[in-house]
């Protein structure tokens, strides 16, 4: 049997049609499987869903109580059966509650990973390569230039700023869900201790985090006056580094963590000052690490830069494919005059 | 090495010259010798070493790197350097999975052996040396290596920015650094001791220092309300190379004379002419130009005098070098520095007169009573007083006259009044996405003129611009690149350029020159996009033509038949707003 009986692209997402369910569908349906809360993953008004406890959870927290039908947790390692179809999660490394779904049937296996990364995270389970025949690999950060390094030297670059600039705030864009939380933990691994300041849209996702991780004495933003600011580090979402909102705070340094601070025009573009190479997917080193450890023979490839990891495939004797799957991630490289920030910080992560 | 690469990362994203102060100074701080003095001379400019070629550094890439991964790479990120420093392979990662054991990688170079090796290392070492460096080091290590190597270390930090940061290590006056450092040389342990407090002042026993130049601001339409024509001197403003003469005797008698840049470098060498006409003692500020019988020349003919390396015979009877001067600092010993502009000029002028020499005179005051004069005067300056020498005007200086001779720009004093652009209406050919912050735009055009093909009008290239539009014109133009798309070749896309069908852009210059790296021949000088013409018709745009005939004029060698019968506007070219 072909794999591609087993789960196809559809224009709303994978689709598995032996037992009726598709992958992070982009829009409305019957039958859902979510790796991850990312809201380009997770969408609200499906039928059933299927996911961790943790990233019900963040939907919940995220979309609203109402956000599906009918939702069914499953844990890591745990299988569910879906008609003569059997499913199973296992951690993607990517944020909390992350998964890569195994889908099993028909005497194939099928892993689609949804976003992960290989790289260490205090504030998610870690990477488990799962044996399969077809690995369906996001290529987000997928060129060999990409390459995130030590996250924990990129912290001691923020922390050695602050210490050169005291009477300066250091604002770090990062986004909501993942980067935030971890760069907290990150910072707090360093030895900071002193408040760290977040911006609104920051709070709850922290604090779902906070039950779970020690992050350390947290502060909201908005109450703090500017004599307290100086010298503070401070989180916002990416979109909010250029906002009025950065105006509360004295001369600030504008930081942003994120696998795309690798490349400098990209830092540029954005007006960074400081960017920190701290990404929540894999580098290329790691997708080309990750796509051997599976045994996997094929190879599909979304969003990201599909080319170059196809090609790369097609030189370790992989049968690789594009899936040309569209609505996820978050670059187009259009012509977006300016800062707007609106894709990347609206559905996106990095 | 790291931590010279950790500033120049940093140095690279600071926009606040006050932030990258601090940032230097914590270096300079922070770093030992010589470490920290190379790193000093590498912002400086006093390194001096054969730069590795491009080419050089792709042989090295494309041994270690797939074609097609690098092909993809390179165009992502747009430079050669990153593109290399970002994807070098890591060696610890190679030998881990290959089963014979590769070479380990070295510890990490410092600064101070990279640049004494590259001083000595012979050019079929260089690749070898280049590898293991860039194995050793890491991303942003291999980037700032790759940089120094091939000379492009830009971090917008100025010469002075550095001395400067040297300076507050001890909270010395910068231009006291600035005089000083011509006693100095690489890695500078004497200079750091000096500003530390470590030793007393070096001795200057340089008869002919360098002085900080003062500068001006450009005057904005609203400054002249405030400005009382009567406060002020008025002189042309020379499209030549700003200099520093500075003669004076040495404690033996022997008459010493130096040419600096405005930075302070000696150029001396280059212009033994003019050096040999400074028969003064005193330090003149002034314009250097080329005047070849009796008429001073445009900046296109200089061009051909500076571009050569060697200084021939031939070279200086047809580009013989003059020095107009506007400022005298020093006078057999004399500061005058302190003393109003007024009364500078007045010694000046005598000093001048004295002199009598062809290659020195002065440079005129323009008579005004009031800005409207002045502004006839920069508008068209052969009528003004500049007469024949009016192709070498590229404006007005205006200048205080109860002004202290001030090191650097101080505020209120001088000014400079540009003549306004030329500009032609060209047509956009091929688009590139740009570098930098505009990786994702397509933000470098080429436009071209028309001229007579041997199947009728075609246009053919004329030069690049890639910038002079807001970011809202940028976001149209790649619209249009976008939609008009008509071929690709890798990152550089055609566009449509037909008679009726295209994209007129007026473009903005400040003279032409001789290229021949053009297929026109001609290479304009600071182009810019100063409007787009989405109303004009391709077809309406100028002609290669017109760029030929000013370029004729400017050199005063009509060669290719343009006749002197000609309309003054086809000859002189259009300028903005005329
Ligand atoms: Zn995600
Ligand atoms: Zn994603």
């Amino acid at each position: 049997m072909r794999p591609e009986e087993l789960l196809a692209p559809s224009p709303v997402g994978l689709y598995c049609p032996a037992a009726g369910f598709h992958i992070d569908p982009l829009s409305a349906v019957d039958k859902a499987l979510i790796t991850h809360a990312h809201s380009d993953h997770a969408r609200a008004g499906h039928g059933h869903v299927l996911a961790t406890r943790e990233t019900l959870d963040i939907m919940r927290l995220r979309l609203g109580d109402d956000f599906a039908g009918a939702t069914q947790p499953v844990a890591y390692g745990e299988t569910a059966r879906l008609g003569d179809v059997t499913v199973s999660f296992h951690p993607a490394g990517h944020v909390l509650g992350s998964a890569q779904i195994l889908i099993e049937g028909r005497g194939q296996r099928i892993v689609a990973a949804g976003d992960f990364k290989d790289q260490a995270d205090p504030t998610c389970a870690p990477f488990v390569p799962v044996a399969c025949d077809v690995f369906i690999s996001e290529a987000t950060f997928a060129l060999p230039v990409f390459r995130h390094g030590d996250p924990a030297a990129e912290i001691q670059k923020l922390l050695r700023s602050a210490a050169l600039f005291p009477e300066r705030a250091h604002l770090v864009g990062a986004y909501a869900l993942g980067k935030a939380q971890r760069l907290i933990a990150l910072l707090r691994a360093a030895g900071y201790d002193r408040p760290i300041y977040l911006h609104g849209a920051l709070e709850s996702m922290t604090g779902y985090y906070a039950q779970r991780f020690n992050l350390g004495a947290l502060r909201p933003a908005r109450e703090a006056g500017k004599a307290e600011l100086a010298g503070a580090i401070a989180l916002c979402p990416p979109a909010a580094l250029k906002d009025l909102w950065a105006r509360r705070f004295p001369d600030p340094v504008t930081c942003f963590a994120s696998g795309w601070m690798r490349v400098r025009a990209r830092a540029r573009q954005r007006g960074v000052e400081l960017p920190l190479v701290i990404s929540d997917h894999c580098d290329w080193d790691g997708l080309t690490r990750v796509i051997p450890a599976t045994g996997a023979a094929e190879i599909w490839v979304t969003h990201g830069a599909e080319e170059a990891l196809v090609h790369w495939c097609g030189t370790q004797g992989l049968r690789a494919r594009p899936l040309h799957l569209v609505g996820y991630g978050e670059e187009e490289d259009g012509p977006v005059p300016d800062t707007g920030d609106s894709v990347q910080a609206k559905n996106g992560s990095a | 090495m790291n931590r010279f690469a950790g500033l120049l990362d940093r140095l690279a994203y600071e926009h606040g010259r006050n932030a990258k102060l601090r940032l230097l100074t914590a270096y300079f701080r922070a770093t030992p010798d010589p470490e920290r003095g190379y790193a000093l001379a590498a912002l400086t400019g006093a390194l001096s070493f054969p730069h590795a070629k491009p080419g050089v550094i792709r042989a090295l890439i494309s041994e270690r790197t797939d074609p097609v991964l690098f092909a993809l790479s390179y165009d992502y990120v747009g430079d050669l350097s990153e593109t290399v420093a970002l994807m070098w392979p890591d060696p610890k990662r190679s030998a881990a999975e290959s089963a014979e054991s590769h070479d380990r990688p070295g510890t990490s170079p410092s600064l101070t052996e990279v640049v004494t090796r590259l001083a000595t290392l012979g050019k079929s070492e260089l690749p070898g040396q280049l590898a293991r460096w860039l194995d050793a080091l890491d991303e942003t290590g291999r980037w700032a290596l790759l940089k120094l190597v091939t000379g492009a270390l830009r971090v917008g930090v100025s010469a002075r920015l550095a001395k400067t940061a040297v300076a507050a290590l001890g909270d010395k006056d910068p231009d006291e650094i600035e005089i000083l450092w011509p006693s100095f040389s690489p890695p500078y342990a004497d200079l750091f001791a000096y500003a530390e407090g470590r030793i007393e002042k070096p001795l200057i026993t340089d008869p002919v220092p360098f002085r900080p130049p003062m500068l001006s601001h450009a005057i904005e339409d609203g400054d002249f309300a405030k400005l009382d024509p009567a406060d002020f001197l008025a002189e042309w403003k020379w499209d030549g190379i700003r200099v520093q003469a500075v003669a004076g005797q040495r404690a033996g008698g022997e008459h010493v004379a130096r040419l600096y840049s405005r930075t302070g470098e000696d150029i001396s060498p280059a212009f033994p002419d003019l050096v040999e006409a400074l028969g003064f003692d005193g330090a003149l500020d002034g314009e250097l130009l080329i005047r070849r019988e009796q008429r001073v020349q445009s900046f296109a003919v200089l061009q051909q005098r500076l571009n050569r390396k060697t200084v021939s015979a031939k070279l200086l009877a047809e580009f013989p070098a003059h020095l107009r001067v506007y400022d005298l600092l020093v006078e057999a010993g004399e500061d005058l520095r302190e003393q109003p502009l007024s009364v500078r000029r007045g010694r000046l002028e005598a000093l001048v007169a004295r002199l009598a020499s062809p290659h020195i005179d002065l440079s005129p005051s323009i008579g005004f009573a009031d800005w409207e004069t002045l502004a006839a005067a920069r508008a068209n300056p052969a009528a003004a007083g500049a007469g024949i020498d009016a192709d070498a005007v590229e404006g007005v200086m205006i200048k205080r006259l109860n002004a202290l001779y001030l090191p650097g720009r101080p505020k209120g004093l001088w000014w400079k009044w540009k003549r306004d652009p030329f500009v032609v209406d060209a047509v956009l050919m091929y688009a590139q996405r740009g570098h930098g912050k505009r990786s994702s735009y397509y933000s470098d055009y080429t436009f071209g003129l028309w001229t007579k093909g041997e199947a009728g009008d075609e246009l053919v290239p004329v030069g690049k611009a890639y910038f002079g539009f807001t970011d809202a014109e940028l976001g149209e133009i790649d619209r249009f690149v976008r939609r008009n798309t008509t071929g690709r070749f890798g990152p550089v896309r055609e566009v449509v350029h037909e008679d009726e069908r295209g994209l007129v852009f007026e473009v903005a210059f400040e003279g032409l020159q001789r290229s021949t790296r053009h297929r026109s021949g001609i290479a304009m000088r600071f182009p810019r996009i100063s409007r787009l013409r989405f109303d004009k018709p391709p077809r309406e745009a100028d002609r290669l033509e017109l760029l030929r005939r000013m370029l004729d004029a400017a050199e005063g060698t009509p060669s290719s038949g343009a006749s002197a019968g000609a309309p003054a506007i086809a000859r002189t070219g259009r300028r903005k707003g005329a």
